[in-house]
């Protein structure tokens, strides 16, 4: 990966969701740029479009209109599958209501991502385990997460989101459902990964979480402020 | 392989989840492929019982007789025909190139009697020689008749097992005498077992030559021509060939139609199979319909799994599974439950079987074919009404997906 260029490169990105009766013009032209190995928090009010932004980043979502670049490739007109490998490879999505597979065990949420690409079980076995020891729950691998805190499960989620080594790690407000202490363990494990060399993409309504981050994104109405 | 694997365990996990409802589900698989099951080994039995009954008549035997086995519409057409006699044999037994053997026969049906003992409607065959060619008539004991036992129109028999078994009661009937309308007849040979054609007992037979029949019964009757054929293949390069001799000896003008009839084996299996297509449709709608019942089922439950699930399938898809992923998924819970349901609609079907068989005078086999339906039944209901669902699950849009629900 190419650490210091642009990773994440969007022009005139808009968004509108066809409601039927009304449109509702989620991003309305979107510039962004952020570098490999950059930290960056996005802020705003409700309803100003930071998911969406986010969903779109993440190639979970195709803009209605405008241009991304992730790493050099034009994303923005692929569909399906292709977006799928993309995420599968270079993203790595954490979310704030965790989303985790409820009959899975720790291990097997981790795993999942390795699965879809295609990586042999015992490599897979492997690698999952190993990046719960990077969030420190190794012990916890054969929980399911009903059996786990709120902090833990967003750390296994964590841990699903770096397994693959993406390029990128998205997370949109990933301390929105912890208690401060909790939050400040995902934050952590946040620092210690841009240390690492990744890039990091997080939404938050706290200040003192944003300001954590190398640079501060304020979105406003779906438009960059 | 492991990946085969995986997709297994997890569909069986999932199906596990909700074990009430997959048990209703596959009911309705099991009951489908049970249905198939039992009715393709009725159907199976009877052909083999069929086939059994016409063995005896030989596949490669032509029969030239006055009548059709089967009239057509225009059976009063038939009541002026001439009989068939020794001009016709003589014909075709010197002049037919496409024939092995020729044997001409005349029955009545009569007492036959030893000492104080007796059988009733026991047959009584006018032939010669050849008739062992055609039928393979080697008897067990003694010797069929001979050229000389028709030369002389020797008083010599030869009688099939019932009737030896009935008459002479385990004793040797060779050289022993029976009475056949108040003649005696000499013990030469005696056939071996060989059951029943269509209802009539080739057992309960006598054989004497063909001279000996006429003397004692009378010549006026037309006689029957059996004709062997070296092989099935030149079945209709005989019966042409035979319509011409036959045709010219008894001067049948060219714009009339033939005054005699040619049958086969392959009359009545033509009659037969005519008789049970009604059963084979019936039999079609029926598995049809189990087909439908069960396919709504499976239908039913994934799409209900699929409803459930749509949280599960946008997280799989935000990590990046594939639509073949998700389809794949889907689709093998379908065709685990309609594979489950029909190894165990299998497994009743056999018992099926043999309840029909012990309870019913038919006789069902199961055969490898039948198994295969059953089994090809369950898992086409499995990827035919698994397709729908699990196609909706794959076309999911990621975002929209984990909108829904919000645990975990
Ligand atoms: N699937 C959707 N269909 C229609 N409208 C949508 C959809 N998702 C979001 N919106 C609308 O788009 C706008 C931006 O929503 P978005 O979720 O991006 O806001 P947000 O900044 O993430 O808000 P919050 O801070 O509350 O999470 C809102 O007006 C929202 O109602
Ligand atoms: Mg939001």
């Amino acid at each position: 990966m190419s650490s210091n260029g642009v990773m994440i490169d969007l022009r005139g990105i808009t968004r509108i969701y066809d409601m039927g009766a009304v449109q509702v013009e989620a991003l309305r032209g979107i510039n962004l740029e952020i570098t490999g190995n950059e930290y960056v928090a996005i802020m705003g009010p409700s309803g100003s479009g930071k998911s969406t932004l986010m969903n779109l980043i993440g190639c979970l979502d195709t803009p209605t209109a405008g241009s991304y670049r992730l790493d050099g490739q034009d994303v923005s007109r692929l569909e399906g599958d292709d977006l799928a490998k993309i995420r599968n490879q270079r993203i790595g999505f954490v979310f704030q209501t965790f989303n985790l597979l409820p009959r899975a065990d720790a291990l097997r949420n981790v795993e999942l991502p390795l699965v879809y690409a295609g990586i042999a079980l015992k490599e897979r076995r492997a690698r999952a385990l190993e990046a719960l020891e990077r969030v420190r729950l190794a012990d916890r691998a054969d929980h399911r997460p009903n059996q786990l805190s709120g902090g833990q499960r967003q750390r296994v989620a964590v841990a699903r989101a770096l397994v693959t080594r993406p390029s990128i790690i998205l997370a949109d407000e990933p301390t929105g459902n912890l208690d401060s202490k909790t939050g400040e363990d995902i934050l952590g494990l946040f620092e210690e990964l841009h240390r690492d060399g990744n890039t990091i993409v997080l939404v938050t309504h706290e200040a003192t979480v944003a300001e954590r981050a190398g640079r501060i994104v304020r979105i406003v109405d779906g438009l960059v402020a | 392989m492991s990946g085969l694997l995986e997709t297994l365990r997890l569909a069986t996990t999932a199906l596990l989840a909700n074990k009430l409802r997959a048990t209703l589900t596959t009911t309705g698989v099991v009951i489908g492929v049970t249905t198939v099951m039992a009715i393709s080994a009725v159907i199976a039995g009877l052909d083999r019982s069929f086939s059994e009954q016409i063995e005896g008549i030989g596949s490669s035997v032509l029969y030239i007789q006055k009548y059709p086995w089967i009239p057509n519409a225009e059976w009063w057409s038939l009541r002026n025909r001439r009989n068939l006699g020794w001009r016709e044999h003589d014909a075709v037994a010197q002049q037919a190139r496409s024939v092995e053997a020729v044997a001409p026969m005349i029955s009545q049906q009569i007492r036959v009697v030893h000492r104080d003992r007796w059988l009733d409607g026991v047959a009584v065959t006018g032939t010669n020689e050849q008739y062992r060619l055609v039928y393979g008539a080697d008897p067990e004991d003694g010797r069929f008749l001979m050229p000389a036992d028709l030369h002389y129109r020797k008083s010599n028999c030869v009688v099939g097992s019932k009737v030896a078994d009935e008459l002479f009661e385990g004793r040797d009937p060779l050289g022993e005498r029976v009475k056949i309308a108040g003649l005696h007849y000499r013990v030469i040979g005696v056939l071996p077992e060989q059951g029943e054609i269509l209802g009539f007992d080739m057992d309960s037979q006598v054989f004497i030559p063909i001279g000996a029949f006429a003397r004692h019964f009378g010549s006026r009757r037309s006689i029957d021509i059996a004709v062997k054929v070296s092989s099935t293949d030149r079945l209709d390069d005989a019966r042409d060939e035979l319509t011409g001799i036959l045709r010219r000896v008894r001067r049948v003008p060219p714009d009339e139609e033939d005054d005699f009839s040619i049958n086969e084996q392959s009359l009545l299996t033509n009659l037969y199979r005519s008789l049970t297509a009604a059963l084979y449709t019936t039999a079609t709608v029926v598995g049809g319909i189990s087909l439908l019942v069960g396919g709504i089922g499976i239908m039913n439950i994934m799409t209900v799994a699929v409803t459930e699930r749509v949280k599960e399938i946008g997280i799989r898809k935000a990590v990046g599974a594939r639509r073949s992923h998700i389809l794949g998924q889907f689709l093998s819970e379908s065709i685990v439950v309609s594979g489950v349901g029909g190894l165990l609609g299998v497994a009743l079907g056999f018992i099926a079987a043999w309840g029909l068989d012990s309870a019913t005078p038919l006789h069902p086999v199961v055969t490898v074919g039948g198994v295969a339906l059953g089994l090809g039944f369950s898992a086409a209901v499995g990827v035919i009404f698994g397709v729908y669902p699990a196609a909706r699950a794959a076309a999911l849009n990621p975002v929209d997906a984990l909108a829904q629900g919000s645990d975990t």
